[in-house]
């Protein structure tokens, strides 16, 4: 049910000896949301991800996945939800169809329902025609594809994905999103894991930032811009005249509301800015610099979350120097 | 720990059976064991072998047909150059088959990345390993069934006669005894397939830990049994100390356990296993054979010492799988 919290954790905490490899996270998944979860390698995703499934233990904690709790009970956890790893692997010498029956049988289903879903399922991630084929003669995209379709077998309330476009080229990365998309629209909540910040924030609805452990930042690309970034807000500037760069950077950077300003390099003829702002700062931008140079384009650009991400780390690093 | 401390801790019990899923893993193991390239190959050189080993058997038997009671059992038993006999074939052959079945086991299923999204179903480990172990043990026994009926059938032929249900008896505790040897080096080849992450490590460990047993066993019991027994030798002749340190060393060997069961349960004329006093072979008929039920109880510690040895590993493997990180 949409709205309906699928995914809970609470001070969610996993130590290897001496390594705090997750240091108490909390996070809520709603049904039909896709959240992304972020962070350099080593930062806590893939063990998060994995005490989630019930694969791993935590030191201290509690989850919920789907309401049952995956430490004590993580057969009904993982009934429930359909994980995909990074470079997902198959047993080459056996058939697309062979590989899926086998993980239908030990998900519990029937030989009849393994037949019905697995073509409805093939159909959907467009490998309706290879479903007999060896998955030895199957393409890397065509693995997680098949990865999603087992997911889809499963029909679950809860999809993990674990970095699932890695190794997808630009066309396959697109219809992989678009699946993950349709995921959402049935009411499947997804947890995505991924360093392709683009494509994460192209497809979710929220984001947490996981850096040495912890959740340092959750929430909506804007609201994350908010903090990060200063403002929220993000304008793009190219002009073309006789004022120097430094001067219209200077000029911008005093109007108020203005967090910060980058140049971002010249155009055919044209020199262009971008500005982190509170709030739609554009008319005061054209008005102030109307006078002094020629406005050629003022777009109001959407928060980037590489920047975002850029930042965020950026000053980590100059606060731990 | 304090019963406050203990109350505060939450509970970690896991609900639902560890047994979920293990009739699909059997299923699909077994299948890929049976269908696999590696598994006919080693099939056939058993086959072979162990075939040729009871053809020129039966040859050499049919002249002195009228000799021996135990005309089958000799058929396991009898040896004739270049060949050795069909039991030696056996012992020799078998944990190889073993080891081959089960080495890459687990660490097959990390690096071919499978294991992450086989324990992402509902399943616990306890079942895939279990699984894995019994589908091996399943395809052993399949193959071994096989080639006792092929001996026997061929035995019926080329001799003309059925065995007598003494026969059979004993031959079937033969195969029992085979199928738990080949159970030792399965989880043996198991335990290896868990401890190390490349393939062709475990099967080296595994080889290496079966030419210890098979060859090297021999060299050292001797100089064991001399280091905690004292020399072999005493002033009235052979020690006793020294040998039975040395019977209790040799019995650690799956291989001594293997081949005293098929001694006493082949060759019904054996009346013990180790070291034995004359004083106590007074009024014993030398030569008579005894019935089967007092050579299965002969063979009954080396039987049981085979099952407890697979077990025992068994468990080493399982306490092992646990503990790994599931991250491929």
């Amino acid at each position: 049910m949409a709205g309906e919290v699928v995914i809970r954790a609470e001070a969610l905490t996993k130590r290897y000896g001496a390594t705090q490899a997750v240091d108490h996270i909390d996070i809520a998944v709603n049904a039909g949301e896709i959240v992304g979860i972020l962070g350099p390698n080593g930062s806590g995703k893939t063990t998060t991800i994995l005490m989630l499934l019930g694969l791993t233990e935590p030191t201290s904690g509690r989850a919920l996945v789907a309401g049952f709790d995956p430490l004590r009970e993580p057969l009904e956890v993982k009934r429930r939800v359909g994980y995909l790893p990074d470079q997902v692997g198959f047993y080459d010498g056996l058939s697309a169809r062979d590989n899926l029956a086998y993980t239908g049988r030990l998900a519990g289903l029937s030989r009849p329902e393994i037949d019905e879903r697995f073509t409805a399922a093939l159909a959907r991630v467009g490998l309706g025609d290879v479903g007999r084929a060896r998955v030895a003669t199957f393409s890397q995209g065509m693995r997680q594809r098949l990865g999603l379709a087992e997911i889809l077998m499963k029909r679950p309330s809860v999809a993990i994905l674990d970095e699932p476009t890695t190794a997808l080229d630009p066309h396959s990365t697109q219809e992989f999103l678009e699946m993950i998309r349709r995921l959402k629209a049935d009411g499947t909540a997804v947890l995505l894991s991924s360093h392709h910040l683009d494509q994460v924030q192209s497809v979710c609805d929220r984001v947490a930032l996981f850096n040495r452990g912890r959740i340092v930042l959750a929430g909506t690309v804007t609201e994350l811009a908010g903090r990060v970034l200063g403002g929220g807000h993000v304008i793009d500037v190219e002009v073309r005249g006789p004022g120097d760069a430094t001067g219209v950077e200077q000029r911008l950077a005093a109007l108020p509301g203005v967090v910060r300003v980058q140049t971002l390099g010249l155009g055919l003829g044209s020199q262009r800015y971008r500005v982190d702002c509170q709030s739609d700062l554009r008319a005061e931008i054209a008005r102030r610099l109307a006078s002094e140079v020629e406005l050629i384009g003022l777009h109001f650009a959407a928060p980037s979350l590489n920047e975002v991400y850029n930042r965020y780390f950026e000053e980590a690093r100059n606060v731990a120097q | 720990m304090s019963r406050s401390e203990s109350a505060a801790r939450p509970d970690r019990r896991r609900l639902g059976s560890p047994w979920t899923g293990l009739g699909a893993v059997i299923a699909k193991e077994t299948a890929d064991h049976l269908s696999s390239a590696r598994m006919r190959i080693l099939e056939a050189l058993v086959f072979l072998t162990a075939i040729a080993a009871a053809y020129a058997a039966i040859r050499s038997i049919r002249a002195t047909i009228g000799e021996s009671p135990f005309l089958f059992l000799r058929l396991l038993t009898f040896s004739q150059d270049p060949l050795p006999s069909f039991i030696a074939l056996l012992g020799f052959l078998i944990p190889l088959v073993a080891i081959a079945l089960s080495f890459d086991a687990i660490n097959g299923e990390f690096n071919r990345r499978t294991m992450s999204r086989i324990l992402a179903q509902p399943i616990y480990r306890d079942a895939l390993l279990l699984g894995k172990f019994f589908a091996g043990l399943l395809a052993l026994t399949i193959g071994l069934v096989s080639l006792w009926l092929l001996v026997l059938g061929l035995g019926l032929l080329l001799l003309g006669l059925p065995p007598s249900t003494e026969e059979t008896v004993r031959m079937l505790g033969f195969l029992v005894a085979t199928i738990a040897y080949g159970g030792v080096w399965l989880a043996v080849a198991l335990l290896f397939s868990v401890v190390f992450r490349a393939p062709a490590t475990a099967a080296l460990a595994a080889l290496g830990t079966w030419l210890l047993f098979a060859l090297f066993w021999s060299v050292i019991t001797p100089l064991i049994a001399n280091l905690i027994a004292g020399p072999p030798e005493g002033v009235f002749g052979p020690r006793m100390e020294f040998l039975q340190a040395q019977t209790i060393i040799d019995r650690l060997s799956p291989n001594t356990l293997y081949a005293e069961s098929a001694l006493a349960l082949l060759h019904p004329a054996t009346r013990a296993l180790g070291p034995v006093l004359i004083s106590q072979l007074q009024g014993a008929l030398l030569g008579a054979p005894l019935p089967a039920s007092q050579s299965f109880i002969l063979i009954w510690p080396q039987l049981t010492g085979l099952i407890a040895a697979t077990i025992v590993i068994f468990v080493i493997a399982y306490i092992a799988f646990q503990r790994q990180e599931i991250r491929a």
